[in-house]
């Protein structure tokens, strides 16, 4: 990394393809999963407190403390269990979509304007029925904006995994890049992982609007 | 796990550990400093800048663009940038690329919602205090700002809580701060080191949440005090800032 | 009504007034009209005709494209905007009290931004809380959230007196109240106007409210256009043109009672009996014709009607014993609310109170049509 070094070795890129398919593949495969197991454990969990108000503030308390530990000391204390796994990495991901997940399913379910449940069970629905037929549905934009925002920030945060040489991008942007003095792998990485960021936003919102066409567009921007 | 529990409580106790150039006062007093100075200079760049694009209407694609910059690129990759930025301009190794990468995390959530705050201020109250003879400062002294401080300050503690979880990581820059403890703990293998750097860092974090709960209290006008009650949509339009 | 000037109050006078935003029709046309000192003047006219923007520029919210506006013979576009709205109370439909200060707050915006001495703040916010009909104790501390819609308007009403302003610009103050408690705004106001006597410019869609709010009535037609401008009665007896034939409505007979006010009527006295008396002492002064007695509390405020028969037995009067029912007029109420709420509570007559709710007299349905048959002009 000195002055007269070009800003991007195109060389090395080209001998590097592979590798960083891989890696930005690596990196989409972890966000994934993180959100998709987020969500198998945020839905019936949100599902379950709303049963029992009481348990919304202690489970919003306590997603919303591991929303606040840093990424590298959740890491840290994962480390002696599970070691420099991917497991590691996919635990603490998992952990941080809770909360984002929680709270706008939570939101999502309780905005349904109460009439329209009022309407719902007048006409016959059954509690699970009325769930799924109706208020799931109404609810969908908000949850999918917390599934936007939850996918966007883990694309973020499992770059830092590659601190323990698991973390997709990460990898190429720590360990190829700032542990060698070498700027390439750095802006690639970055760029990489803005593209993937940026992706998955524009496509979750295209699923979100064909989800629920009814919706207005402002509604589901946020 | 009764047994690192000791390991644990025997780091902490260790006076080894409370003296020298490693020392746990040492570490934390970096940490704040990175974080607070990071944390200042963004202020310094983005509350002027803000204020001036909330409350003119004019320049509000640079809060968009960065908006959606602070969303899209990944806090290791500030960092990673920062670096031969830091290099090139021969400012040198760690502290200066680690202040300029926190600095950079922490705009946009700031900029976001002192933008957002002032431009959500009802017309109407604008008219009214325009009306009732309010110059264009008095606005915004009296009437703009006071109604968008739940949300600057809404953003001043995600943008405090993302810095002092990237100060951490500044550590691979060879930073000081106490992402040294985790960073060396992981290189040499000294698990009970790792993890009680984990647990300053967290417990650090929290006090910055505690800070920002208090300040909130006091600073906004029990005419705007919501209950937070649960089940609110998340508080900040950013969410976590670039992750950290 | 026409009420004495107070020493303060302005003419204000519209010059050949012309308004134009961007390229399209103009939202004002060749306005020429002067509101004498002190007087109400209420500017009426269909949904877009340019009554907000008329208000608008006398404070210098909207700057006119061509023309003058006049307040006491100095154009306005030569006074500097900031101070001259200070001198010039403003109250819009929508309140726009600020969330973040306390009521008291509010009403000390303007005298605070012109400097008065906290305690000359503090006593004028009291003053005016209680001038507007609301304990300074109770309400001096809370926030805006905490109130009903028609104290928040009293509110706007009482922040745009704080400073003694010579001119008060009221965009449909009371637009967003149910009607009953619009009746009672107006009046309120209108009492207060009487000790205030300021130059009042009042915006509104309700022909009711303009003819029982002003001295004088504007009214505009769609484009901006000043199509009469005269008193209540002469708009009544005489419309200018079919347009604000129409628009003041095919019952202008009807209407015509809404030029006159309740207390401007004889009151009937009917017998009164307090809580407590004995039905003896009651019954001693009822004359031989006389078939009901009105039962009021300590404070003289009425409970109800009592019949001959209620008194026939002996021991003090029960306040449960009263029939209710009657309707409570204000003598600032016109004749037409006067004669829609006797109606709407099928009753002959109706009670007149004072400002504390005490006892004035009563009016009959029949006093109220009777002067629909005497020959107005
Ligand atoms: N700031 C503005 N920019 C452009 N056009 C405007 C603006 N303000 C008002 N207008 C236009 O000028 C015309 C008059 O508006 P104004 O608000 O004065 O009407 P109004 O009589 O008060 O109507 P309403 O009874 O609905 O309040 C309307 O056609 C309106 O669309
Ligand atoms: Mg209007």
């Amino acid at each position: 990394m000195t002055p007269d070094q070009p800003i991007i070795d195109w060389a090395w890129v080209g001998r590097n393809l592979d590798l960083l398919l891989e890696k930005t593949g690596e990196h989409a495969l972890i966000t994934v999963l993180s959100v998709l197991i987020g969500l198998a454990i945020a839905i019936p969990l949100t599902i379950t407190v709303r049963r029992w108000r009481p348990l919304v503030g202690p489970v919003l308390g306590f997603t919303g403390a591991l929303y606040v530990i840093p990424s590298l000391a959740l890491f840290a204390f994962l480390i002696p269990i599970t070691g420099l796994s991917l497991t590691t990495t996919l635990i603490a991901m998992v952990g941080y979509t809770l909360l984002i997940l929680i709270r706008n399913t939570l939101a999502g379910l309780d905005g349904v304007t109460p009439e329209l449940v009022d309407v719902a069970t007048g006409l016959g629905y059954g509690p699970g029925q009325r769930l799924w037929r109706i208020e799931a549905p109404l609810a969908l934009p908000v949850i999918m904006a917390g599934i936007r925002l939850a996918t966007v920030s883990t694309i973020g945060l499992v770059a830092v995994a590659g601190i323990i040489g698991q973390g997709g991008l990460g990898d190429v942007i720590i360990n190829l890049g700032i542990h060698a003095f070498f700027a390439t792998p750095i802006i690639i990485g970055t760029i990489l992982a803005a593209t993937l960021a940026l992706a998955a936003d524009a496509g979750l919102l295209a699923l979100q609007r064909a989800l629920s066409p009814w919706a207005g567009r402002r509604a589901v921007d946020g | 796990m009764i047994a690192f529990l000791g390991e644990l409580g025997a780091w902490f106790t260790d006076p080894a550990h409370w003296t020298g150039n490693d020392s746990i006062p040492l570490r934390l007093g970096e940490h704040i400093g990175l974080s607070v100075g990071g944390l200042g200079l963004a202020m310094l760049v983005a509350i002027p800048l803000g204020l001036f694009i909330g409350h003119t209407g004019r320049g509000t694609a640079v809060v968009v663009s960065a908006s959606t910059i602070g969303r899209a690129i990944p806090s290791v990759a500030i960092l990673g940038l920062a670096f031969p930025v830091t290099l090139t301009l021969g400012w040198g190794l760690g502290v200066p690329p680690t202040l300029l990468a926190l600095m950079i995390l922490a705009i946009p959530p700031i900029l976001t919602n002192l933008y957002v705050g002032l431009r959500e201020v009802d017309p109407e109250l604008r008219d009214a205090a325009t009306g009732s003879g309010m110059s264009g400062r008095q606005l915004l002294r009296r009437v703009e700002w006071p109604l968008a401080l739940p949300l600057v300050l809404a953003g001043m503690r995600t943008a405090a809580v993302t810095v002092v979880a990237t100060a951490t990581i500044g550590a691979i820059l060879s930073t000081g701060g106490l992402g040294r403890y985790i960073i060396d703990g992981i290189a040499q293998q000294d698990y009970p080191k790792m993890v009680a750097g984990a647990v300053l860092v967290m417990l650090l974090a929290f006090a910055v949440e505690g800070l920002f709960a208090i300040i909130q209290r006091r600073a906004v006008s029990p005419g705007l005090q919501r209950q937070a009650g649960p089940g609110g949509v998340l508080a900040t339009p950013e969410g976590r800032a670039g992750g950290g | 009504m026409i009420s004495a000037a107070a020493p303060t109050a302005s003419a204000v006078s519209f010059e050949h007034v012309e308004k134009r935003y961007g390229a399209g029709p103009p939202a004002v046309r060749d306005l020429s009209l002067t509101v004498p000192a002190g007087e109400i003047c209420v500017l009426v006219g269909p949904s877009g005709c340019g009554k907000t923007t008329t208000m608008r520029m006398v404070n210098r919210l909207v700057e006119p494209t061509s023309g003058r506006v006049l307040i006491d013979d100095q154009d306005v576009a030569g006074l500097p905007a900031v101070e001259l709205r200070r001198r010039i109370g403003y109250v819009i439909q929508q309140v726009g009290l600020f969330p973040h200060l306390t009521i008291g707050q509010n009403v000390a915006v303007v005298p605070n931004l012109l400097r008065w001495a906290k305690a000359d703040v503090a006593e004028r916010v009291d003053e005016l809380l209680l001038l507007v009909g609301l304990d300074p104790e109770t309400y001096r501390d809370r926030y805006p959230a905490a109130l009903s819609g028609g104290e928040r308007q009293r509110v706007g009403v009482a922040r745009a007196l704080a400073a003694r302003p010579s001119v008060l610009l009221m965009d449909e103050p009371f637009g967003a109240v149910d009607p009953i408690r619009r009746e009672r705004l107006q009046n309120e106001f209108l009492r207060i106007q009487d000790e205030l006597g300021a130059t009042v410019i009042f915006v509104t869609h309700d022909v009711d409210e303009a003819i029982k709010m002003a001295d004088r009535i504007a009214i505009l037609d769609v484009g901006g256009a000043l199509t009469q401008y005269d008193t209540p009665n002469a708009i009544l007896s005489a419309p200018a043109s079919p347009f604000v034939e129409q628009f003041v409505g095919a019952d202008r007979g009807l209407k015509r009672l809404s030029l006159s006010r309740v207390g401007d009527l004889p009151l009937d006295q009917p017998l009164l009996a307090r809580v407590g008396e004995q039905r003896a002492a009651v019954r001693a002064r009822l004359p031989d014709d006389g078939a009901f007695v009105l039962l009021t509390d300590g404070q003289r405020r009425p409970l109800g009607w009592l019949s001959r028969e209620a008194l026939n037995a002996d021991g003090p009067l029960s306040d449960t014993e009263a029939v209710p029912g009657s309707a409570l007029l204000q003598p600032e109420s016109t004749l037409r609310d006067a004669l829609s709420a006797l109606l709407a509570a099928d009753v002959q007559s109706g009670v007149v109170v004072d400002a504390h709710d005490a006892v004035l007299g009563t009016i009959s349905v029949d006093a109220i049509s009777a002067t629909l048959r005497v020959d107005p002009a």
